[in-house]
């Protein structure tokens, strides 16, 4: 128990340390404190290959952040900011890529394997019903046999 | 007939993700080829003003680098060399440094940079979309980008990556 324990703080340590990353910024409204934490979720820091810029320490998160913060206070919109984002580190930046002709097949790439797999699924399927039907059905010898099996049976 | 479809299946995903496998992941292509340099009124870090009209008329590289790193002093010979032999001008953005260590480095290192652009806030580097020194731009003669290296400039990538693309850029420009 004790070990699991230790575990759940171990877990929680980092976390502690996003939200104080967080709040070294201030706002004027909670709105702007919230986009802040919208974008810095959303923007993926470009150093660190995984993480999004609220949950890394690396140096161009932390400038990235402070960039946000700047604009967000000079009322430059979330659109505006994350083509600033974009104009300078590209697609990368984005936890969710725009749909461009890049980036077409990470959108709809899932979505072409789902209809090879259907119709995979759907020949396979279709073609074990055919058969277990001709299983089913008799041929016209075989009947005849059955035929004489019953007569036989019943006489 | 049928029978093939899953070997060949399996053979296309083997060579997708054997390609995925070797693709560098720190290697993010740059959003800034072929767009001109960003604008920039800073000063070095001897504390002289400098801005885009300072930057060389010729094919030149950029240069990403800061005494805290380690990568750099890897590849500070080759720059050394390409500055001595005036084989190309280079031109140095100190990143998120303090200009007094900057200094010392290039003291003890030896100075290949026609002059060091002291981006102690990152800011420049941001417009350039850097993430990290060591990175180098080649720029052309008007000042637009055409080649970016992310990682270590060595006399291999300098002979594999740069004197190509910059044979390229001589090509073109003397049509």
């Amino acid at each position: 128990m004790r070990v699991v324990g230790v575990c759940y703080l171990l877990f929680l340590l980092p976390v502690d340390s996003i939200i104080a990353q967080v709040d070294t910024f201030e706002f004027d409204t909670p709105s702007q404190q919230q986009r802040f934490r919208n974008l810095s979720n959303e923007l993926r820091c470009p150093q660190c290959q995984n993480a999004n810029l609220t949950g890394s320490t690396g140096g161009i998160a932390e400038d990235l952040r402070r960039e946000v913060h700047r604009m967000i206070m000079e009322g430059m919109t979330d659109g505006e900011i994350r083509q600033f984002m974009f104009e300078r580190y590209g697609d990368f930046i984005f936890y969710r890529p725009r749909l461009r002709a890049e980036t077409v097949l990470l959108w709809f790439g899932p979505l072409i394997f789902l209809v090879i797999g259907s119709i995979v699924a759907y020949s396979i399927l279709r073609r074990a019903r055919r058969i277990s039907v001709a299983d089913s059905t008799l041929n016209s010898a075989d009947q005849m046999r059955l035929q004489k099996i019953l007569e036989q049976e019943r006489s | 007939m049928l029978l093939f479809i899953p070997v060949v299946v399996f053979a296309v995903l083997v060579l997708v993700l054997w390609l995925g496998l070797s693709l560098n992941p720190q290697e993010l292509p740059s959003v800034l080829i072929d767009k001109p340099m960003p604008a920039f009124a800073m000063s070095t870090i001897e504390g002289e003003e400098v801005s885009n009209i300072d930057l060389p008329e010729q094919i030149f590289l950029l240069n990403v680098w800061g005494s805290y790193c380690l990568p750099c002093l890897v590849e500070h010979p080759t720059l050394m060399r390409l500055s001595e032999e005036g084989e190309i001008p280079v031109v140095g953005i100190n990143y998120k440094d303090q200009d007094d260590l900057a200094q010392d480095w290039l003291q003890t290192n030896g100075n290949p940079f026609a002059f060091s652009i002291y981006d102690m806030q990152g800011r420049l580097g941001i417009d350039l979309g850097v993430y990290g020194a060591p990175e180098t731009y080649l720029v052309d003669a008007d000042g637009v980008i055409r080649y970016r290296h992310v990682a270590v400039l060595d006399e291999e990538v300098w002979i594999n990556d740069f004197v190509p693309a910059i044979a390229e850029l001589k090509a073109v420009s003397e049509q």
